[in-house]
Order: structure tokens, then sequence, then C-alpha cells
């Protein structure tokens, strides 16, 4: 029952917000998310990760067809509903500093497009998964295309199409498995792990995922929709989609792609590695050459998805464990980076690294958090980003060595982007876009500690989140290898 | 069968309703007899299968359905028509009056048992939404329109009586019982090649009709030529008809599944590109819903190609949740239309969605829930029936045709989403859109079930 209140108090509390005007609506959606925040934490505090799913629910939905409205938490979904409860009261906090036109609708969509997350993440029907995974588009759709910037309109049409399409693919997999189950019928996630299929039809299936899920991350060569929507769209709704929406995909990879189609990893496997090692490399090769901010992280969260992705197809231990703390750590690092670029961006109206430097001078509090966000981005150790990518990596290279030697030049490479988008900002001369900058204000600071604390948490004692995955990764990786 | 009784009495009365000084009696009266053949309709629920007419029309549940997805629709149209008051050239109590007679071909049509009785539902329908698509007597495009409309039809009808005179040389019966066992007997029907093309030159008939490709040519000149009420009047009820039988044609002669299983097919897939890709380019909405209308026929082919026993429920709620989202389509398209009038003629271009959100947040939510629902994105009721009708494609194991139907659903969002960048995203000008409070109703009630069917698919699989 917990897992229903998680999904449907984010509803509750954007429909408060949508009703309640526009003077009360940042207060009330703060409150909405501190409460899910609240209950994901309570949830955590009784969750036993040996367990397998627990706080479920089912009611019957289409009845005659077994399909049924079914929700439940393991280990791998608490630690991602962990991650989005945590980070969505961050972005509504965040944004807060920012005027924005109709302030009611804009809160209750991030509330709402949280509770199509959540849902996302617990589903253990394949049908529900994949309803909530279109249903997380309408919101951030909604969110870019009103509030973005001056290409908006093309870009989140793009973005909404492209992403429509491939997971109208999963979809038909999704129909094709409902239809190998025997008897009745079930879409159970749990049922389609059971299925025996040729390797033929895997091939197939597998594809058909990998679509969907390589877009929605993306990766490599499915990215065009990124770069764009990340830098037209309002900072909070990037804050979803790189923060959180991305790791749908990821998620998907676990929880559907590797468990129902083992062989069909088996065959098409390597290619799909050698496109997310890509990733990492293109990736980082351009985010050094971008001069906005916005794009060059951007880029930045486009190479690490890769690794992420990399890890999961090696389906070992530790890529998985990698991928999963590495989805945290990203997503920490990346809402605050995002986060600081707005700041920025509020207070000089350029995000143009050629017309910035010498922030550093007049701003300690800024630069020491930057600084850190960074660190943990470019994976210092100790910090939150070493702990996911060490581990990927390793994985990596356990699955072929060269691979791992390619792929672990991201380290190199992350550092270099990472660098110069601090170096060319925060020190040197100061430019005259920066005359006059403020340093950061209380509620800002509010945003940036919490993140900063869990940097150092996860880069210091991974193991309180690694053990809540650690159980059920096990289990999949038990299926996968049957 | 009772609402055929009643809606002709009804029909009648209307016209001598034409009569009185009054024509504000019209609607009401008009609303009220749909409603009373509407609950008529429901008697004889789960009680069938009855059989009247000397045999030549059946009742039983799937009929009672569709019987009442059409009177539902009519009732909605006609509620949202205003009256006809607008245009001092207009005929109220005829067009009431034909609107009504219509729908006893619509019914006709759905519990046909014999072909005759086809042919005479299919003719009564036609017939009376040839005039009503030239009812806008002065407008050029609208008596264009009602003229190819005719000229078309009575050749596809042709075909049609064609197709039956060689079925029943071949088969000796009109009863579609009869030519059910004809088809099953294998020995005679494999070598009988004047069934297979009578059923193949009734189906080109029935085809025209729904507006499946390359049968379409008439379709987009047609809608958008038609007074807009008749429009939605007919991109729901006659389609929903004409399904309907198309199914039960197909259903009795299952015996040689693989023999039209194929032509179908090829059908569906042609009206699907046809469909999309043909939306893409338009600049009009009302074009825009015209070819969208021959794709959603494509995809209501694919459950035909399919026709494994969920068919029945999918062709039912996909035509409920496609009638429910094209009425408010059209709905909102009139107000604005008239709204945005260029010289006395409706605007129904894009544009003149500019700003819709700004000036009239409702009537932007209505469209926006009804293009989703026509996109078939989740939680609405468009993805449920895009749904059941992939699964039932499965089921037979035809998945490549459920993959380029998915394909196409791509292309559908494409031109969906236009209408709804033009009303949220665009500027226009901030004139407040009025509506009327009973127009606001219907609306919102095809919005609500849209949605409630949307989050809950089960409540209408308990009705059926």
């Amino acid at each position: 029952m917990l897992t229903l209140l998680l999904i449907l108090l984010p509803i509750a509390a954007g429909v408060i917000t949508l009703l309640a005007g526009e003077r009360l609506a940042k207060q009330l959606a703060l409150v909405g998310g501190l409460a899910s925040l609240g209950v994901a934490v309570f949830t955590w505090l009784q969750f036993d990760p040996a367990a397998g799913s627990q706080f479920g629910f089912k009611y019957a939905w289409v009845a005659s067809g077994g399909i049924s409205f079914a929700a439940g938490i393991d280990g791998i979904s608490m630690l991602l509903v962990l991650l989005t409860t945590f980070l969505t009261p961050l972005i509504i906090l965040s944004a807060f500093k920012n005027e924005y036109k109709n302030p009611s609708a804009f809160y209750s969509l991030i509330l709402f497009m949280e509770a199509a997350l959540i849902g996302v993440f617990t589903a253990s029907d394949a049908f529900v998964f994949y309803l909530f995974f279109e249903a997380a588009l309408i919101p951030v759709y909604f969110l870019a295309a009103t509030w973005g910037g001056e290409n908006r309109i093309k870009v989140t049409f793009k973005f909404f199409i492209y992403t429509m399409f491939g997971s109208l693919f999963m979809f038909v997999a999704l129909v094709y498995l409902y239809y190998q189950t025997p008897g009745t019928h079930t879409s159970e996630i749990t049922a389609f792990y059971q299925l025996q299929l040729s390797p033929s039809a895997q091939g197939f299936v597998f594809w058909a995922f990998f679509i969907a899920f390589a877009i929605k991350m993306p990766l490599f060569p499915f990215h065009t929709w990124q770069p764009d929507t990340y830098t037209e769209s309002p900072t909070a709704a990037t804050m979803l989609l790189s923060g959180i929406m991305l790791k749908m995909g990821v998620y998907g990879l676990i929880r559907l792609l590797l468990p129902i189609v083992p062989l069909g990893m088996e065959q098409w496997g390597f290619l799909a590695m050698i496109l997310s090692v890509i990733g990492i490399i293109y990736g980082s090769i351009i985010a050094i050459q971008q001069s906005d901010m916005k794009t060059l992280i951007a880029y930045s969260s486009f190479a690490h998805v890769g690794l992420m992705a990399a890890g999961v197809f090696s389906s070992s231990l530790n890529g998985l464990q990698g991928a999963l703390i590495q989805m945290l750590a990203h997503g920490i690092n990346v809402i605050g980076l995002f986060f600081i670029v707005d700041i920025i961006y509020s207070r000089t109206k350029t995000r143009y690294l050629d017309q910035l430097g010498g922030i550093t001078q007049s701003t300690p509090h800024l630069s020491v958090y930057f600084m850190i966000l960074l660190l943990g981005s470019v994976a210092l150790p100790l910090t939150n980003g070493f702990v996911g990518e060490f581990l990927l990596l390793s994985s990596v290279f356990q699955y072929k060595g060269w691979l791992g030697a390619v792929a672990g030049l991201t380290i190199i490479l992350g550092s270099v982007y990472m660098l110069r988008l601090f170096q060319k900002s925060m020190f040197g001369p100061k430019s005259k876009w920066v005359e006059g900058f403020q340093d950061l204000t209380a509620s800002e600071r509010a945003v940036l500690l919490p993140l900063v604390i869990m940097v150092f948490w996860i880069g210091i004692y991974p193991s309180t989140f690694l053990k809540i995955t650690e159980p059920a990764v096990n289990q999949l990786l038990q299926l996968v290898n049957n | 069968m009772y609402p055929i009784i009643l809606l002709s009495v009804f029909g009648v009365v209307t016209l001598f309703l034409g009569f009185s000084k009054s024509k504000n009696i019209l609607l009401p009266s008009t609303l009220l007899f749909l409603a009373i053949a509407l609950g008529s309709n429901f008697i004889e629920w789960g009680k069938g299968p009855f059989l009247y007419f000397y045999d030549m029309l059946r009742v039983d549940n799937l009929t009672l359905a569709f019987n009442g997805i059409v009177l539902i629709s009519a009732f909605m149209i006609a509620a949202i028509s205003g009256g006809f008051q607008d245009n001092a050239d207009s005929e109220p109590a005829e067009y009431y009056g034909l609107m009504l007679f219509s729908l006893v071909g619509a019914i006709m049509m759905i519990g046909f048992d014999h072909l005759i009785m086809l042919f005479i539902g299919v003719e009564i329908l036609s017939v009376a939404m040839y005039v009503l698509t030239g009812s806008n007597k002065r407008n050029l495009r609208s008596n264009e329109a009602a003229l190819k409309y005719f000229l078309m039809g009575a050749f596809a009808t042709g075909f049609m009586l064609f197709g039956m005179t060689l079925l029943y040389g071949a088969t000796g019966s009109f009863q579609l019982v009869a030519i059910q066992g004809f088809a099953s007997n294998m020995s005679v029907a494999s070598q009988s090649y004047i069934f297979y093309a009578g059923l193949l030159l009734l189906l080109i008939g029935m085809l025209f009709k729904v507006s499946a490709a390359p049968f379409h040519f008439w379709t987009p000149d047609v809608y958008e030529g038609a007074p807009t009420i008749f429009t939605t009047f007919m991109s729901t009820i006659v389609k929903t008809a004409g399904f309907a039988a198309l199914f039960r044609l197909l259903n009795h002669t299952f015996a040689i599944y693989n023999f039209w299983w194929i032509v179908i097919a090829v059908i569906a897939v042609l009206t699907l590109l046809v469909g999309n890709i043909g939306a893409t380019s338009q600049n009009s909405f009302k074009r825009m819903l015209a070819y969208s209308g021959i794709s959603h026929a494509g995809y209501l082919l694919i459950a035909l190609t399919a026709l494994t026993k969920p068919t029945q429920n999918a062709i039912i709620f996909y035509s409920l949740a496609y009638s429910l989202s094209t009425i408010a389509a059209f709905g909102v398209l009139m107000l604005v239309s008239k709204e945005k009038a260029i010289e006395g003629q409706p605007n129904e271009r894009y544009e003149a969605f500019n700003g819709l959100a700004k000036q009239n947040p409702l009537l932007a939510f209505v469209l926006a829930v009804s293009m989703l629902s026509l996109a078939g994105i989740p939680l609405t009721a468009g993805f449920w029936g895009k749904f059941f009708i992939f699964t039932s494609a499965a089921e037979r194991g035809i998945i490549w045709i459920a993959v380029i139907a998915v394909l196409m659903s791509t292309v559908g969002i494409y031109y969906y989403f236009r209408v709804i960048i033009s009303s949220y995203f665009k500027e226009g000008d901030t004139v407040r859109i009025r509506v009327a409070p009973f127009y606001q109703i219907i609306l919102v009630l095809a919005t609500f079930l849209t949605i409630l069917f949307g989050l809950a698919p089960g409540i209408f699989e308990k009705l059926i």
C-alpha cells in the first residue's frame, strides 16, 4: 500500500497546487514534494533488501486480459524512488528564484511528473510500466514547451515525437510478449521472465526494447534530440529530464531487457556495448568544445549515461551495481550543475564561457559548491562519482579489456571538459558580464547543501545504497544466467 | 428494434413540428426523441438474440452496443448543433428529421441478418447524408461536396448491389446464415468463383462507406465541404455503422478467412499510409480530421484483419473512443472557426487555434484531450482502443501489421500535436471565446468519458 501512496501523493499534491492559485503554488508544491520524500524515507526504513518485492498492490484492470494495475518495490525500485523523491523537492526549491508565469501549472506539472516517474520505477505489470513511461512524457513536454527558451516549440516537438516513436516499439514488444505467456495471458513482468523465447524472437524483442530505452537515455546514435531539449527547456525541466527521466531508460534496460531476452543480449549485446562506448567518447569530445554551459553539461550527461549503459550490457554484478549507484550519483551531480548554471545565468544573463570569467573573486560559497559537484562529476575518489565509475569501468574491463581501456578515457576527458568549464567561468580576469555578482542566497544554499552532503555520503560510505540493491541485482543476474 | 420504430415515427413528427411557428421547440424535442430511442434500445439488453422482420434483422448484445454508440453520438451531435439558428437559410426541421431517419438506416446496417436489409440500411443512411452534406445551399463547397459524395456513393452502391446479386446467385439466399453455411462447406465454396467475386464487390461497397483506401478519395473533399456538424455525423455514425456491418459480414464468412484476410490486410495498410501521410500535409484542421478519419478506418481494419475473439470488443471500444474524441474535436472546431471567421467564412486553419489556451482554457483542454486520445497516448480511451486492436493482431500472429500501425501512430502524433501546439504555445489575439453552457456540458462529458475509459477500461468491459 505504501507504493500506492507514493504514486498518489504527488498527484494529489499536484491537483491541490493547481487549484490553490498562484500565490501559494510554490509553497504547496514544496510541501507536497517533501511529504513524498518523507513517505519514501519511511518506506526505506521498513524496507528489507532481501525480501524481494514489497509494499505492493494489485487491482484488476482489464480483468479478462489478465492485466492488473500492480506495483511493488524491490531493491532497484527503492533506490530510484529515493532518488526521485529526494530530487523533486530540490528541483521545486531551485525554481523558487525564477518568476514563472502561471506558477500553479508549472509546479503541479513537476509533481505529476514525479508521480509518473515513481510509477515507472515501481510498476510490476508491463503495461503499467508502459503507461507511466509514456505518461511521464506529457508533463515534461508541457513544462519545456511552455516555459522554455526561444526555439522551444520546435525542439520539444522533436523530443516528443522521437521518444514516443521509441516507446511504441517497446509497446509492440510488450504486446508480443504478453501473447507468449501461457494460459489466458498475463502481463506481469515476472511472468515475462519465465518465457522461453526462440533466439530469433529474442533478437527482435531486444531491438524493440533497445531502441525505446536508447532513445530515452539517450545512447549514441539516438541522442540528437537531447542537447537541444536540455538547452531550450527551463532549468527545472532540464533537471527532471537529466536527473530522473534519463534513469527510466537505464532502469528499463535492467528491469526488462536483461532478464527477458538474455539470448538477445548474447547475440547483440556486444554491438550495444560498442554503441555505448562510442557515446562516452563522442559525448566527451563534443562537450570539450562547447561554449554554452548548459549544452556542455547536456553532453557530459550523454557521456555518463553511455557508461551506465555499458555497465548494464556487461550483465555483471559490478556493472549493474555500478550503474545503479551511478544513476544516483549522476542525478545528484547533474542537478547541482544545472542549478549552478542557472544561478550564473540568472545573474549574468549569459551562459557562454567566453563571456564569463572571474566569478570566484566575489563568490566563495558558490565556488566551493560548484567545485565539489564538479569533482563528483569527474569521479574524484571520496566523491559519489568515483564509486559508480570505478565499478562500471571494472565491469567493462572484465567484459573486454580493450573496451574497458577505451571507456576509461572518460575519466581523462571528463576532467578536461569539467575543469575547462570551471576554469573559464570561475577563474581568470573578471568579465564585464559578472560585475556585481552576488553570492548564494539562503534558498539557493538550501538546494545545494543537501546535494553536497549526498556527494560525500555516497563517496565515503556507498554501502548504505549498494546494500539496498545488491540482493535484487543478484536475483536478477541469476535469472539472466539461467 | 424499438429504436427503429420509434425513430421512424419521431422523424415524421419532427417534420410536422417544422410547420409550427417556433423553431425553438425542435432542438429539445429532437434531444428528447433521441434520449427515448437510446433508452428503448436497452430494453432488449441481455435477452436476445431476437430476429425481426421475417428474420431480416438480428438483435443481440453486439447490435445493441453498436446502436448505443450510434445513438449516444447522435445525441451529442444534436446537442451541439445549437438548433441551426445562426443561418437564415437553414431548415432545422428537415435536418433533424433527416438525422433521425438516417439513424434508422444506421441501426439497420448494424443489425442486418439479410443482405436486403443491409442494402436498405446503407441507402437510408447514405441518401440522408447526401442531402445533409449539401444543406449549406448557398455555399459552393457544400454543393460540390454533396454532388461528389452522391456520385461516388451511387457508384459504390452499384458495386454493392452487384456483389449481393452474385452472392445470391452462388448461395441461393440473402440470409447471412445461409451464406455462412455455404462458405463453411469447403468443397462447394472453394469452387464457386461467383461467391468470391460477390463477396469482394460487396466488401468494396462497404469499404467505400467507411472511407478505406483506395476508396477514400471522396472523404477529404466531402468532409471539408459539408457543414461541420454533418461532418461530425458522417465521421462518427456512418463509420461506426459501417464497421459494425463489415464486422458482421466478415464474421459470417470466417470460413474463408484465408481468402479475404490478405485483401483486408492490404487495404488496412494502405488506408493507414494514405490517412496518416495525407494528414501531415494539411493546413486546414478540418481536412486533417478527414484524413485522420481515414487513418482510424485503417486501425479498425486491422482489428477486422485479425478477427479473433477479442476483436468484437476492440471494435466497439475503438468506435466509442473515436466517436467521443471526434465529436469533441469537431465541437471545438465549430466554435473556434466561427469565432475566427474570415469574411463570413469559418476559418478552419490551424492558425485559428493560436492562443486558444488563453482565450478559453476549457476548450483548449477539451481539444488537447481529444487529440491525445486520437493519437493514442496513454491515460486516454484512444490508447486502450489501439491497445485492444494491437493485441488482437498479435493474437492472430500478424505482428508486422501492428508494427506498421505503430509507425503510423508516430506520424499521427505529429499532426495531432500541431493543434495542441497552436492552442497552448502560440500567441493569438486575446478575445475570450464564450461557450453556451449546454454546449460546454457536452464537451466536458465527452472529455470526461475519454479520460474515464482511459483510466479504467475495465468499466467498459463490465458493461459489455
